[in-house]
């Protein structure tokens, strides 16, 4: 049993298509896994597994709870969805079904993916399998903690300012934001609708590859959907030979942990010794990511929740007894503090009278970062930096002050606003600031639009090099 | 005072007729029971996305068309937020700044623009007025959330409510034409809300506007902008101010009543619908458009004059409804040599005039009157096989029971009088009968022969050639 949680999923599936080993058990044995969850990374497991052919046959994946999966409940981490059972499941999961995966269990979240400690979940904080006594990152911090913590072989999760980077950096895995468009939205449940994009959460960039290559196509479900021209395939570069990785000049000067500093600089050195490049872009626009993003986000966010009304589906709290009551009292109770928070800010920003001060400015700056990322790849292959500014911190650390805490997606936003592919890899271990055992560090590498193949071969070249072989002590059942 | 003159421009919604919603595969359907052409995406379950349908672009881009509009190459869809019970999504998608359509022309009325968006789903209240308040509860309806609805709003070039009211009925036949749309006005498929202000005569200045709604018939809708022309020329003469506001028409008594300021306080935080990529028609649905386009009223009117020679008002009359126009083509060919220009007359005089006699709103297109026959009926006319007040006879046999011209004429005995030995000696027994008007006409006063006419058209029943009876009456006379 032991066994086959070591596999890879590239490797499960390789044994499940040569008759080696049966979905049955392969299936079996992650069940067993993840019903030994003591970090409050699932809200629902499932039972039984659907029989399935594909290049992912017989293969577990444990699902965010904001991928809509029909009859088995869908909360977005919210209270104001307790009790919802969707009528329809989204395009991501159905695909991997298609592609023979079975879904292991739907993970824990922040609300409505509003957080970057998974703290704001309605159904408790998830914890981090390197130290319980610290956060995973979020959102998607119940996917990147049942990977890390040896309770999924794999995980999908949706990143909006971060959200599948920097859990993915914080609990030691690989988690790829690819292009806007590159998955379909349908059935995802909507935060910030212009920047909210699946994907894969995984132990290694071959993993990685081989979901996305599952995940990625056109959807006519979603007008916004593209798909990625001549697919996925799985990476095997071994060099960096002629490749050019631009670091931002703009780095230099920014708050980032002495250990997490320590570690990038150490990768940009590899990345040197496997015959790449190493220069200096700038991204002048790039710092007013959080503030940008801190309005679009909301706004968009604001319009997304209002259809939370307790009269069609999800919690309904009735009040006094009259419609608006209901209502308020629905809301009161549905929804956290972040969530309220966020959409007062967005219903603020997109007020007559406000809209061109915030929304319009924001998106300026929007198209400026992007117009920034173009000017970078016109010269340079990627750009690289820390995924996360420090490594996992305290449960309650930052819970007090939100904008520290916003301050966690700086190296991310950038990237979720011009629409871009980025990669978190782990690339070794840092001591907390104030000391403590050493946490995993992670790696952003970021391409041009729809350059996922390439971005995947680089750093599939650059994890072999890293050969990040650090697993957490406690967590899971071992 | 100087005189006020009245400034009305239309703000039209039209329900498309397609097979399904604008953003989903759900039915359109009118009178079926209540939320069963629902899904997930019209109810607004978490997660779900808008998919535009192509048809409603379609047909939006005929309507923009047919109203000479300017196409945006990339009209951008917006959310118009509100918190209502129609309303899952809690926002309308619909369009802001950059609408599909704009600056075109109907007749005499500019259009301003014309866009596409959803329809709202219907609420049901129960219990008093049948509107939401002090009603005991309200039921919603998901069924028509989601129709496709193009919007149209006109420039303020309408200067009464007669006028408002004709040019409503033009666009009404113009959309009908497409057949995009069934632009029923008691079904809510053509729903017509009036702004409405008025101002000095020859004043270039508009005066506040109020917004004028629940018109449901083109009579109400002339009547709700007549009434509220009253109130605000009555308020202004007595030197009041009209105030910006949204009324209500009902039509049971004719009272305009102020919606509550708090339903129109809205700020719907409009902003670009992430959820969707712009729409850019391409050059192939542009051609589409326009090829689909079917001879429109206006066109139509230019060529009965130009190539027909038909009068203007007799034209307008006919390509005012398109049913009575192609009914008009087809019996204008059915006659051959006769000029187009008569069966028109016939069209729109005698065979109109026949409809009405026979009580009802019948149309000729709908009436017993084959095209062929009232066609054989004028040329039997034209050709003096039968008088013309025969030929009315024979029309309004035709309109009670159908059937041939020729029979009727046959089993009415109305066939002219062709033997000119007979109608010699009818018209010298009238001669003698009338001494005194022979006497009259034989001094000079040529108006007494109708005294004479009369007569003979008497016996004969009508079925002597009017010119012919003149003829033989002078004649004989003056020998």
């Amino acid at each position: 049993m032991g066994d086959l949680l070591e596999l890879s999923v590239a490797e499960a599936a390789a044994k499940v298509a040569a008759g080696e080993i049966s979905s049955e058990e392969l299936f079996g044995a992650w069940r067993e896994a993840a019903a030994g969850d003591e970090l409050n990374a699932y809200l629902w497991r499932a039972q039984e597994a659907e029989p399935g052919s594909g290049p992912l046959a017989g293969v577990p994946v444990a699902v965010k709870d904001i991928f809509c999966t029909e009859g088995v409940p869908t909360t977005a981490g919210s209270r104001i969805l307790e009790g919802y059972a969707p009528p329809y499941t989204s395009t991501a999961v159905r695909r991997l079904a298609e592609a023979g995966a079975n879904v292991l269990g739907k993970t824990n979240m922040d609300e409505f993916a509003m957080g970057s400690s998974n703290e704001n979940s309605a159904y408790g904080p998830v914890l981090n399998p390197w130290d319980r006594e610290r956060v995973p990152g979020g959102s998607s911090g119940g996917s990147a903690a049942a990977v890390a913590g040896g309770l999924a072989p794999c995980a999908i999760g949706t990143d909006t300012g971060g959200s599948i980077r920097q859990p993915a950096a914080l609990c030691g895995i690989v988690g790829l934001k690819p292009t806007y468009g590159a998955i379909s939205r349908y059935g995802m449940i909507a935060f910030a609708s212009s920047l909210d994009q699946c994907g894969p959460l995984t132990r290694d960039v071959t993993d990685a590859a081989l979901l996305l290559a599952a995940l990625q196509g056109r959807d006519p479900c979603d007008s916004t959907s593209v798909g990625i021209e001549g697919g996925v395939q799985a990476p095997s570069r071994e060099d960096l030979k002629g490749l050019c990785f631009a670091v931002p000049s703009e780095l230099a000067r920014d708050e980032i942990d002495a250990g997490v500093r320590e570690v990038f600089e150490a990768t940009l050195a590899r990345i040197e010794e496997l015959g790449g490049e190493i220069a200096e872009a700038p991204l002048p626009h790039a710092e007013h990511g959080i503030s940008a993003y801190y309005v679009i986000a909301p706004a968009e966010a604001s319009s997304n929740l209002a259809r939370y009304d307790g009269v069609r589906y999800g919690l309904r709290e009735e009040g006094a007894g009259d419609l608006v009551e209901m209502y308020e009292s629905t809301r009161v109770a549905g929804f956290g503090a972040e969530v309220k928070r966020r959409i007062m800010l967005g219903t603020y920003a997109l007020s007559s009278g406000y809209y061109d001060a915030y929304y319009g400015r924001a998106q300026r700056v929007r198209t400026k970062i992007a117009a920034d990322f173009d000017a970078a790849f016109a010269d340079f292959d990627f750009v690289v930096t820390p995924t996360s500014p420090s490594v996992a911190f305290r449960l309650g650390e930052k819970t007090a002050d939100p904008l520290a805490m916003y301050m966690n997606d700086f190296f991310t936003v950038p990237m979720s606003l011009a629409g871009i592919p980025a990669i978190s890899i782990p690339a070794g271990l840092a001591e907390p600031e104030g000391g403590g055992p050493r946490l995993p560090v992670g790696f952003q590498i970021a391409a041009p639009a729809f350059a996922e193949q390439p971005l995947l071969e680089a750093a599939y070249a650059l994890e072999q090099a890293i050969g990040f072989e650090a697993r957490p002590g406690g967590g899971g059942d071992g | 005072m100087a005189e006020l003159e009245a400034v009305i421009g239309l703000e039209i919604h039209v329900q498309l007729s397609t097979k399904t919603k604008m953003f989903c595969g759900c039915e359109l359907s009118f009178g079926d029971e209540p939320n069963v052409h629902t899904c997930p995406v019209c109810l607004a379950h978490p997660g779900v996305l808008p998919v535009p349908n192509e048809q409603a672009i379609l047909y939006a881009l005929q309507i923009a068309a047919a109203l000479e509009c300017e196409v945006a190459p990339r009209s951008i869809f917006h959310r118009k937020n509100y918190f209502y019970p129609d309303s899952p999504k809690a926002y309308q998608i619909s369009q802001y700044d950059i609408p599909l359509a704009r600056n075109g022309r109907l007749g005499d009325v500019r259009i301003h623009r014309a866009h596409l968006e959803e329809d709202a789903a219907k609420m049901i209240h129960l219990g008093g007025s049948g509107r939401i308040h002090g009603s005991g509860a309200s039921l919603v309806d998901f069924n028509r959330g989601g129709t496709p609805l193009v919007e149209i709003v006109t420039e303020p070039d309408l200067r009464s409510a007669a006028e408002a009211a004709q040019w409503a009925r033009l666009l009404r036949t113009t959309v009908r034409q497409l057949g995009v749309s069934d632009v029923n006005m008691e079904e809510g498929s053509l729903r017509v809300d009036g702004n409405i202000s008025v101002r000095l005569a020859g004043s270039e200045q508009l005066g506040t506007k109020t917004e004028l709604k629940n018109m449901n018939s083109f009579r109400f809708l002339e009547r709700g902008i007549e009434a509220e022309l009253a109130r605000q020329r009555e308020l202004v003469e007595a030197g009041g101010v009209v105030e910006q506001e949204t009324l209500h028409f009902d039509p049971t008594d004719g009272t305009l009543t102020p919606l509550r300021s708090k339903e129109e306080a809205h700020d719907y935080r409009y902003f670009p619908e992430p959820d969707l990529v712009p729409l850019a028609p391409t050059e192939e649905m542009l051609r589409e458009a326009r090829e689909a386009l079917p001879e429109l009223p206006a066109a139509r009117i230019e060529r009965y004059r130009e190539q027909l020679g038909l009068a203007e008002d007799v034209a307008a009359l006919l390509a005012a409804d398109p049913e009575t126009a192609e009914y008009f083509e087809q019996a204008a060919a059915a006659a051959g040599p006769i000029e187009a220009r008569v069966v028109a007359n016939w069209v729109t005089g005698e065979l109109a005039a026949a409809l009405r006699q026979d009580g009802g709103e019948g149309s000729a297109a709908g009436s017993r009157v084959s095209p062929e026959a009232l066609a054989e009926l004028v040329a039997m006319v034209q050709e003096k096989k039968i008088s013309h007040g025969s030929g009315k006879m024979v029309l309004a046999a035709l309109v009670a029971e159908g059937g041939d011209p020729a029979a009727i004429v046959e089993r009415e005995g109305l066939a002219q009088i062709s033997d000119s030995g007979e109608l010699e000696s009818i018209v010298a027994a009238a001669i003698e009968a009338n001494s005194e008007a022979a006497a009259q006409i034989r001094s000079g006063n040529q108006k007494a022969i109708g005294a004479i006419v009369g007569a003979v058209m008497k016996e004969t029943k009508g079925r002597a050639d009017g010119g012919e009876v003149n003829r033989l009456i002078k004649q004989q006379l003056s020998s």
